[in-house]
């Protein structure tokens, strides 16, 4: 185990008093790789509370810089930040709350051709990406790689999560299939978000990602957990995988091809 | 006849209905836009005129959500 200094134990007692946790938890989340993939909406949140939690290398992928419309959502981003990469910035902040963890940021978006490379070198994913491309890509590269990983989404009022142990749980593929037609399917630049709900969703992310690390409790496998946020509706449905997954079935998928579909396109009419 | 549908009980007075009628009827606007499970399978597109629902049916309408930025 660690050899955790006064300071650490004092900046993880609350974690520790836990008696789930405790320090052996603790020492789990400190030897932790967590990789969170958008540093946006759900990305802040997500990113704050791995880094505040100690986990002990933190990545972090985006390949856009700071825009004024995004500081109404993402917290880990500040106006004098605008125009810097949200990688840095997250990076800045995620040190800044917490010294004692590894930030490594990969300024790119995740392509086929990348993926897997990115990937390789953690114990958990999370999806915080705002495109059905990169869904059905971190997706697929999880399932081939076998990572563990939480997907997330969210629109307007509502939000959605599942967690996914390839090839034992119900895999994204199991539930959605493939992406729905570009144009139809509303997101968060052309639909709208409220801000919290981002927070909230991302909050779940994050600790689902503690609770993969740690063993404890269940994780939201063959569960979708959706929201509702006008009327603060919770609802779990529960999933199996699909014997017919195009993904994980079988087979499944042998190599990554990258998914056509332009971030957050729009031609719904409301 | 009575189905649970995203855990609601809903009654109907249609004596038979097909997944693609329920979705008119549940005002389901952009059918690319869900995944429909029925009992826990999930339902492919093709097969929607053709399932028919039976008393306590469970359906669940799962929908797309990409954001995340």
């Amino acid at each position: 185990m660690k050899d955790f200094s006064d300071e650490e134990l004092e900046r993880y007692s609350r974690h520790i008093l836990l008696a789930d946790v405790g320090i052996e938890g603790q020492d789990k989340i400190c030897a932790a790789k967590v990789l969170v993939i958008g540093a946006g909406g759900l990305g802040s949140p997500i990113a704050y509370y791995l880094a505040a939690a100690g986990v002990g290398t933190i990545g972090i992928v985006d390949g856009d810089v700071v825009d004024l419309s995004n500081l109404q959502r993402q917290i880990i981003h500040t106006n004098a930040e605008i125009g810097t990469p949200k990688v840095e910035s997250a990076k800045r902040k995620m040190l800044a709350i917490n010294p004692g963890v590894t930030v490594n940021t990969y300024k790119t978006m995740l392509e086929a051709a990348n993926i897997l490379d990115i990937i390789e070198p953690y114990d958990f994913i999370i999806d915080g990406t705002d495109n059905f491309a990169a869904k059905f890509l971190i997706n697929d590269a999880c399932v081939l790689a076998n990572k563990a990983y939480s997907h997330g989404g969210i629109l307007r009022f509502a939000g959605q999560t599942m967690s996914i142990r390839p090839r034992e749980s119900a895999c994204y593929a199991c539930v959605f299939d493939s992406p729905p037609p570009a144009g139809i399917v509303p997101t968060c630049s052309s639909a709208g978000i409220l801000g919290a709900v981002a927070g909230m969703l991302g909050t779940i992310q994050a600790a689902e990602a503690l609770k993969f690390i740690t063993g404890v409790g269940e994780p939201l496998y063959d569960t979708l957990l959706s929201f509702d946020a006008k009327k603060m509706d919770f609802r779990k449905t529960r999933l199996r995988k699909n014997p017919r997954c195009r993904v994980c079935s079988g087979a499944g998928i042998t190599k990554l091809e990258d998914y056509e579909q332009p971030v957050c396109d729009l031609k719904r009419p409301e | 006849m009575n189905l649970v549908i995203n855990g609601d009980q809903k009654s109907f007075t249609e004596e038979k209905i097909s997944i693609t009628d329920l979705l008119k009827i549940e005002k389901v606007e952009y059918q690319d836009m869900v995944s429909v499970q029925l009992n826990e399978e999930f339902l492919r597109s093709p097969d929607y005129p053709g399932t028919f629902l039976k008393e306590g049916d469970i359906v669940n309408f799962l929908y797309f959500m990409g954001g995340g930025q």
